[in-house]
């Protein structure tokens, strides 16, 4: 990204520290005339709402930290504390739980975007699995972070993603126990998922620089899929995204807001606001929302070991789509087949998170075995296959050609509606 | 050749898709209603799901975009939780100060100050090493009425009456899919007094041969069991209220889920009204975001 700067020091001091760290100048190529494509959508400006969500997190999740405990016995009194006696100590908490989920809901608009406009295609692979590598860092974040109040349900989610690891053959069981600090989930696993809960977050700020470095070096990718070929299919990043993603952030907040300050609790569980009690099993422990689909695939398979190994396939197997996906096209735009099954894929995907939070009995259970073979399936067989069946749509020759094609059209209809 | 076969394929291959969606739809669909007679078959199988009957949807006046607690009502059911409740249940969050705070039931100074010194506090040790009695103070917590777990549980047949502090929020109503979706735009939220009420409304004789273990009283609303260890705690007429209030079980009920739900979230009233501060201006703030990103983008085709 240095090497696009075309920033030139004006000020004294500017031209002073731009001589010897030229970050004014990284800032200026990365953020302000970076070439954009002209043509990205409202779908693109997720990526600013979760830089803005990762930072909304960590600022929350410092100052709570000033005020929670971290013992078994005091974790749940010191959040109620919070809750009560702390200056807009609710607010704070209730930004952070509720922020999770909606890091959660923008992270996955952002993959389905990428696996809808082929974003992981070459030559953007590191750039897709270094977002694997976030989404496996956040889910193992926002798990820790749900223990933290320990409340019933923080128990018992602990006690069991804590005893998958026990599905190890030989070691299993070993691990388990290094993994509590002891011979069942208490103050040491408590003590440890508060310090690994603080650290991550800072490891993915980490990946998430790289991320954007990855990003600026191979260009974004846009709704036509086809490569910038000239300036001509460019805007600055400053002013036209800025603005854009401000526009799609503030909409964002909204929601935010409006889960926030009118139902804050809408997304927990009851059973949290209950002290953890190792004697007394909930009758249904369920995950966060976000976690559903995964807890369907694990129930779904009657062997332990293997409903572990589909768990961690399920996300794993985001790693090789870049590899999975034959077709030569990038975009699901002119990819008539692919595009009917990514929506079957989103449905599964829906699907499998109602049948997560169902009890694992009867036809639910049956319901989810098929789910999880067609979410692998689509992965294995239908990605691989119909890059090869399918007869893409004739594409245009450029992001320009394409954008000019849209405004011919719609100008004869009516105003734009949208960009 | 190759091109015209593979036409001639493009066809069938479209609809494959709808082939699929069609059976992953009618899995799921037809995954609802086998799962729901299996709940309804109270066989010996222990599949019965509690709560036996769904609590009734009352009318809050904390609900909702402008909810906000009534101070009145409040101090009625404090006056519940003090004369009834408090007998086997503690509350061990809500001090004596918080009785006093905006938002809240609204005692005045002189009012927190007496009411606090009605209680004999434990405090210590003194500088001799011993525990004495002192009157109460605003900034006491509400006093217990068992000094551990293990007394409550011997005075209460093995049950330990839970902490009231958070009921309000511990407990809820089963909303299902549909209603779970449509509560994100009505902002249905009061599930825990919902069920409160109805669980101290909801005592009845138990229909024929329903067997109920010694000990424990039939209630359809308990969300464990058909039966629950607490007995029917309110009756007609027995808290009197200062402010004429009828002195009836369904007007305690109400009065002292409501008392529990500011316990559980004291800070309601002031979060309803800032979110309303931040959702209005937030929507302003987009709608002039909007305006400028138009006019930026006006040159540029998109």
């Amino acid at each position: 990204m240095a090497a696009t700067s075309s920033y030139q020091p004006k000020s004294g001091f500017a031209k002073w520290l731009e001589a010897r760290l030229p970050i004014i100048g990284l800032v200026h190529s990365s953020f302000v005339v970076y070439p954009t494509p002209r043509n990205l959508n409202y779908w693109w400006t997720f990526g600013a709402i979760l830089a803005f969500m990762l930072v909304v997190q960590i600022a929350t999740g410092v100052v709570l930290a000033m005020h929670y405990t971290p013992h078994a016995t005091m974790a749940m009194t010191s959040i109620e504390q919070i809750m009560r006696d702390v200056n807009y100590g609710w607010l704070l908490r209730y930004l952070h739980a509720n922020g999770g989920s909606m890091f959660f809901l923008a992270v996955y608009i952002h993959m389905l975007r990428g696996l809808y406009y082929g974003s992981y295609k070459d030559p953007r692979e590191v750039l897709w699995i270094l977002g694997v590598i976030i989404f496996l860092l956040m889910m193992a974040t926002a798990f820790m972070g749900y223990v933290l109040p320990w409340g019933q349900m923080s128990f018992w989610a602990a006690t069991v993603i804590t005893n998958l690891f026990s599905a190890i053959p030989l070691v299993g069981e070993a691990i388990t126990t290094w993994l509590w600090g002891g011979f069942a989930v208490d103050n040491p696993t408590l003590n440890r998922f508060y310090s690994l809960h603080y650290l991550l977050p800072f490891m993915i700020a980490g990946v998430v620089v790289l991320h954007i470095w990855a990003l600026h070096v191979v260009g974004q990718n846009n709704p036509t899929g086809i490569e910038i070929k000239s300036k001509q299919d460019t805007v600055p990043f400053t002013p036209h995204a800025t603005i854009k993603d401000s526009f799609g952030l503030v909409c964002f907040l909204i929601l935010f807001a409006w889960l926030v300050f009118f139902l804050p609790n809408y997304l927990g569980h009851p059973d949290n606001y209950i002290a953890a009690d190792p004697l007394k099993t909930p009758p249904h422990i369920v995950p966060e929302w976000y976690f559903l689909p995964f807890y369907a695939i694990l129930r779904a398979i009657p062997n332990k070991l293997l409903g572990v190994i589909a768990l961690f396939g399920s996300i794993a197997i985001l790693i090789f789509v870049p590899w999975l996906d034959t077709s030569r096209v990038r975009s699901a735009v002119y990819r008539p087949l692919y595009r009917q099954f990514f929506w079957i894929f989103v449905l599964t995907g829906i699907g499998l998170g109602y049948l997560g939070s169902q009890p694992p009995e009867g036809v639910y259970v049956i319901a989810a075995r098929i789910l999880t073979f067609y979410y692998f399936a689509h992965f294995l067989i239908v990605m691989p296959l119909i890059g090869i069946l399918e007869r893409p749509k004739p594409m245009p020759s450029s992001i320009t050609e394409a954008v000019l094609a849209k405004v011919k059209d719609q100008s004869g209809v009516a105003a734009e509606t949208k960009a | 050749m190759t091109s015209s076969s593979r036409a001639a394929g493009t066809p069938a291959m479209k609809r494959l898709p709808f082939v699929l969606a069609a059976v992953v739809a009618l899995g799921v669909a037809s995954a609802l209603p086998v799962a729901a007679q299996e709940a309804d078959h109270d066989g010996d199988a222990g599949t019965v799901h509690y709560p036996l009957r769904n609590p009734e949807q009352l009318t809050w006046t904390f609900a909702g975009f402008f909810g906000h607690f009534d101070p009145a009502q409040l101090q009625r059911g404090f006056q519940v939780y003090r004369e009834v409740c408090a007998n086997c249940h503690s509350m061990k969050l809500v001090a004596f100060r918080h009785l006093g705070l905006e938002g809240g039931p609204l005692f005045g100074d002189a009012e927190v100050k007496a009411l606090a010194a009605e209680y004999q506090i434990t405090d210590g040790p003194d500088g001799s090493g011993d525990m004495f009695e002192r009157p109460g103070r605003p900034s006491d917590y509400l006093p217990s009425p068992f000094p551990n777990d293990q007394a409550a549980a011997a005075a209460n047949g093995g049950a330990v009456p839970p902490d009231l502090s958070l009921m309000a929020k511990a407990r809820g109503v089963g909303r299902g899919v549909l209603w779970g979706l449509l509560d994100f735009f009505t902002q249905y939220q009061e599930g825990g007094p919902d069920y409160v009420h109805a669980l101290l409304t909801g005592y009845v004789e138990p229909p024929e041969g329903v067997e109920v273990p010694e000990g424990t009283h039939y209630n359809p609303y308990f969300n464990a069991g058909s039966a629950l260890a607490m007995p029917a705690p309110l009756a007609d007429g027995q808290v009197t209220y200062a402010d004429g209030t009828l002195g009836t079980v369904d007007q305690y009920a109400r009065d002292v889920s409501a008392f529990l739900m500011w316990a559980a979230e004291p800070h309601l009233v002031e979060r309803k009204r800032m979110g309303f501060q931040v959702v209005i201006f937030l929507i302003v703030f987009a709608g002039l975001m909007y305006v400028t990103k138009k006019k930026v983008w006006a040159t540029v085709a998109h």
